[in-house]
């Protein structure tokens, strides 16, 4: 029950007196209210502000925050007042729809902001009165498409192919995001040309050409060098052909791709030559297959697999439909209108053509668009007077659904623009992120180097060890706990991955720089990775927050391995090489993890190798990255 | 076409004339009302000042204007039956609210009435409720108004009652009813054979103190 009809309920009970003479039975005791009735003012301090409000006004709605007892947890004793450390310009709006009984949405603020804030404090968006509701359901689900595109865009698009994909999935990858391998561009460019080399012989081939010796009549170019076309056409067609075939192998689920669009779209642009093939040269059937030639325009389609403008105009013209149906209703409706006026106005005069409805359709569709031929015109005043009517009208009825689909398409564009910008900035975006997180990495480093000196001189690490604030200095003896207790330590990624492809390669050297050199040839090739194998089921215990930083060196390990482009099959390859060595460090599963620990640790500065027993200092013991290919943090600062 | 254009910019004016009466309108029912000083309140009812300070916040939160018009007042009341039809009783009940018959309850009426309905001795309480069946407000009850208040009060149970109502019902309840009220049998109950009547019914008294806590 609304707040208003709260304050009324006293009123009509007490109204049940009026029954009490009537009453057959006596009536029930009444409910026995412990709850102080006096009332009293709150004091409401969010963030500063305070604000006061009657309590009755708190309790009209006892299923939030405030309405119930949960508020006695913010109960500042010393200050008896209620204190929250949120935000205090979307309190005044909470707390107003305690006053009001209705809540509105501030269309200045962020949808997320506030629906966190209604969270908070246990109110359902739903009651937004309905004076604000449209803008807050449209700028919520406006919030949660672009939130969607993101997420799509980033697992379709860049995530990388796991490693145990069959050549079928590589296959289908290949083909719907070229870009993925140099291959599968090749390919797309090459289709790409051969379907406007086949377009563009379609529309030449009609051309008249100068005829031959012997003959006087132009003849089209098609038949003049009809070897030549055939050649080309038959080219086109084996390569569409080979590229349709090779699609359906790679489908998931055949069926349904045999059923989209772009592939009835292919098959329609094929068939004409096949049963071109098929049918023999007889006039009366050549006729038909005449016909058919004209389906091999559609080839021009396949352009919309290579161009986004294209799908986004199919797009819009599909999301457009009801002003489309309502577009070429109202025309039908006006057509047979105004056709039949005509028809009638002209019925007298001699030698019309307006002969009939159906032939004054044409007369009408003409005068409406504002073509205006002039084949058909009408010659009485009253065919002249509905004539311009005729086309005034048209006017009107086009120009009505037009701005809505033109906003439609404008609106779909630009969300198209802005995906593509956002991702592209999302890049830049991370990269910067790197750039700012690889300075604090170097923290739990100087760390472990100021330990390794207290033995010797205690006086300079005091200054060091000052420094730091007492979330660092805990958050350090965490991560040290870890490495005693795994006998491993953790270092920074071009460390690891330098050794990585020293030890296992053995004699690739384009990549090793001045540390892998010292620690690779001293190191026992087969040591580090069984090692590693069987620490994994050790790392793998400790996810959290090692996980979390070996995501962010993955990350940069595998931002180091692509700026050197190395191709996915050596990968494989390495995995191959020793036995048990399940070589992980440079597999591009990485994933778009934001470390929201301001420390992250793992590094070692080349200078520094702190002394430890591991017969291998500083390799980041790295484990199946399938482990944690999942744990995408959100960035909470930057 | 300029003409056209003209003579129809001559149009929207006079309009403009017809829409100046509708403001006028409009402007009568925004009246506000006020009540009288705290003081004068509490003289007048059985509330204490705190009380008649939350009495009316509630009040001119849910009407701002100072008034409650009968609609609204049949739309307050009928959310709390939401079985049946309120409509019939709440306007009996509007009327015994409205004792000067303005057409609307302002917040002194709506106070007076409570103070007597809470606060009241039972010869008050027991007179409010003969002016609630006292539709024509003659000082007589008779068998017809008796089965319009029983008939609308049995319109707030609704249809799935159990057990079921039937036909006859409200005319066998005013029956008794008048067995009971009527001492002289002349077809019309009065306000002393009411009052009398109900102080001889123990269920009646011990009811009536029920309601002293609601506020």
């Amino acid at each position: 029950m609304a707040a208003g009809v709260a304050t009324w309920l006293p009123f009509a009970r007490a109204a049940a007196v009026g029954w009490l003479p009537l009453a057959k039975k006596t009536m029930p005791k009444p409910p026995v209210d412990n709850s102080s009735r006096s009332d009293e003012i709150l004091y409401l301090n969010v963030s500063g502000v305070r604000f006061q409000t009657w309590k009755n006004t708190l309790d009209r709605y006892p299923d939030t925050l405030l309405g119930s007892s949960e508020k006695e947890f913010f109960f500042n004793e010393d200050t008896e007042e209620y204190f929250f450390d949120r935000d205090h310009e979307m309190f005044r709006h909470i707390l107003n729809f305690y006053r009001t009984g209705k809540l509105h949405y501030p269309r200045h603020e962020c949808i997320q902001a506030f629906d966190e804030e209604l969270a908070f404090y246990g109110i359902v968006p739903e009651i937004i009165g309905d004076c604000c509701m449209e803008e807050y359901r449209d700028r919520k689900k406006e919030n949660q498409e672009r939130l969607a595109e993101d997420t799509e865009a980033n697992e379709s698009m860049d995530a990388p192919l796991p490693p145990d994909s069959t050549p079928r999935e590589r296959l289908w990858r290949a083909f719907e995001n070229p870009h993925t391998s140099t291959m599968a561009l090749v390919f797309y460019y090459v289709t790409g040309f051969f379907i406007a080399v086949s377009v563009i012989a379609n529309v030449v081939e009609t051309v008249p050409c100068r005829p031959p010796e012997g003959r006087v009549k132009d003849l089209p170019c098609g038949e003049k060098y009809q070897l030549a076309f055939f050649c080309m056409d038959t080219a086109c067609v084996l390569i569409f052909t080979f590229e349709y075939l090779m699609r359906l192998f790679a489908a998931p689920s055949r069926c349904k791709f045999m059923r989209s669009v772009m592939s009835v779209i292919d098959v329609v642009a094929i068939m004409p030559y096949y049963i071109g093939l098929v049918m023999p040269e007889n006039e009366d059937v050549s006729g038909a297959f005449v016909t058919l030639r004209v389906f091999r325009v559609f080839r021009i389609f396949k352009f919309s697999r290579h161009s986004q403008g294209l799908r986004i105009l199919g797009y819009t013209l599909k999301s457009c439909a009801s002003e489309l149906g309502f577009l070429l209703f109202s025309l039908t409706m006006a057509i047979i209108i105004f056709a039949t006026v005509m028809f009638y106005a002209e019925k007298g005069t001699k030698g019309s053509t307006f002969t009939s409805i159906p032939a004054s359709f044409w007369y009408t569709i003409v005068t409406m668009t504002t073509l205006g031929y002039g084949d058909m015109v009408p010659n009485t005043i009253a065919g002249k007077i509905f004539g311009s009517i005729c086309s005034l009208s048209g006017v009107l009825v086009i120009a009505l659904p037009v701005p809505v689909i033109v906003s439609n398409f404008s609106r779909i564009y630009h969300q198209n623009q802005r995906a593509d910008k956002r991702r592209a900035q999302q890049k830049v975006r991370l990269a910067r992120i790197r750039m700012a997180k690889k300075g604090t990495t170097n923290a739990f480093l100087q760390y472990k180097e100021d330990r390794g000196l207290r033995g010797r001189d205690s006086d300079s690490t005091a200054l060091c060890v000052k420094n730091r604030s007492a979330f660092e200095h805990q958050h350090h003896h965490l991560l040290h706990c870890l490495e005693k207790t795994t006998n491993h330590e953790f270092t920074d990624e071009m460390t690891y991955s330098e050794l990585c492809m020293t030890e296992s390669v053995g004699f690739r050297t384009s990549r090793s720089t001045s540390l892998s050199s010292q620690q690779g040839a001293q190191n026992n090739p087969t040591g580090c990775c069984p090692r590693r194998a069987r620490r994994r089921a050790a790392m793998r215990l400790a996810n959290s927050t090692a996980s979390v930083s070996r995501g962010s060196v993955q990350e940069l390990d595998t931002l180091h391995i692509k700026t050197t482009s190395i191709p996915p099959q050596t990968r494989s390859s390495l995995n191959a090489q020793a036995d048990n060595l399940k070589l992980n460090c440079g597999e591009q599963d990485f994933t778009a993890a934001i470390i929201s620990i301001p420390t992250p640790p793992a590094n070692t500065p080349d200078e520094s190798l702190p002394p430890s027993p591991a017969p291998i200092p500083g390799i980041l013991r790295n484990t199946r990255a399938t482990a944690f290919t999942h744990e995408t943090v959100k960035i909470s600062s930057l | 076409m300029g003409l056209v254009m003209g003579t129809f910019s001559l149009q929207s004016k006079q309009v403009s004339y017809h829409k100046d009466k509708a403001d006028d309108d409009l402007e009568m029912t925004m009246v506000c009302h006020r009540p009288e000083g705290l003081d004068q309140l509490e003289a007048q009812t059985n509330f204490s000042k705190r009380e008649l300070q939350v009495l009316y916040r509630g009040f001119k939160n849910e009407c701002p204007s100072g008034v409650v018009n009968e609609d609204t007042f049949k739309q307050i009341y009928s959310q709390f039956f939401p079985h049946g039809d309120a409509s019939t009783y709440a306007h009996y009940l509007f009327n015994a609210f409205d004792t000067g018959h303005t057409g609307s309850i302002k917040f002194e009426d709506f106070v007076t009435a409570l103070s007597i309905l809470l606060r009241g001795s039972v010869t008050e309480k027991l007179q409010w409720t003969f002016n609630l069946y006292d539709i024509n407000r003659d000082g007589y009850i008779n068998k017809e108004e008796m089965t319009d208040i029983v008939r609308a009060i049995y319109d707030m149970m609704g249809k799935y009652t159990y057990p079921a109502l039937k036909n006859d019902a409200p005319k066998q309840h005013v029956d008794a009813f008048f067995q009971k009220m009527d001492k002289n049998r002349d077809g019309v109950v009065t306000l002393d054979e009411f009052i009398l009547s109900c102080q001889e019914d123990e269920n009646i008294m011990r009811s009536l103190q029920l309601f002293e806590n609601v506020i």
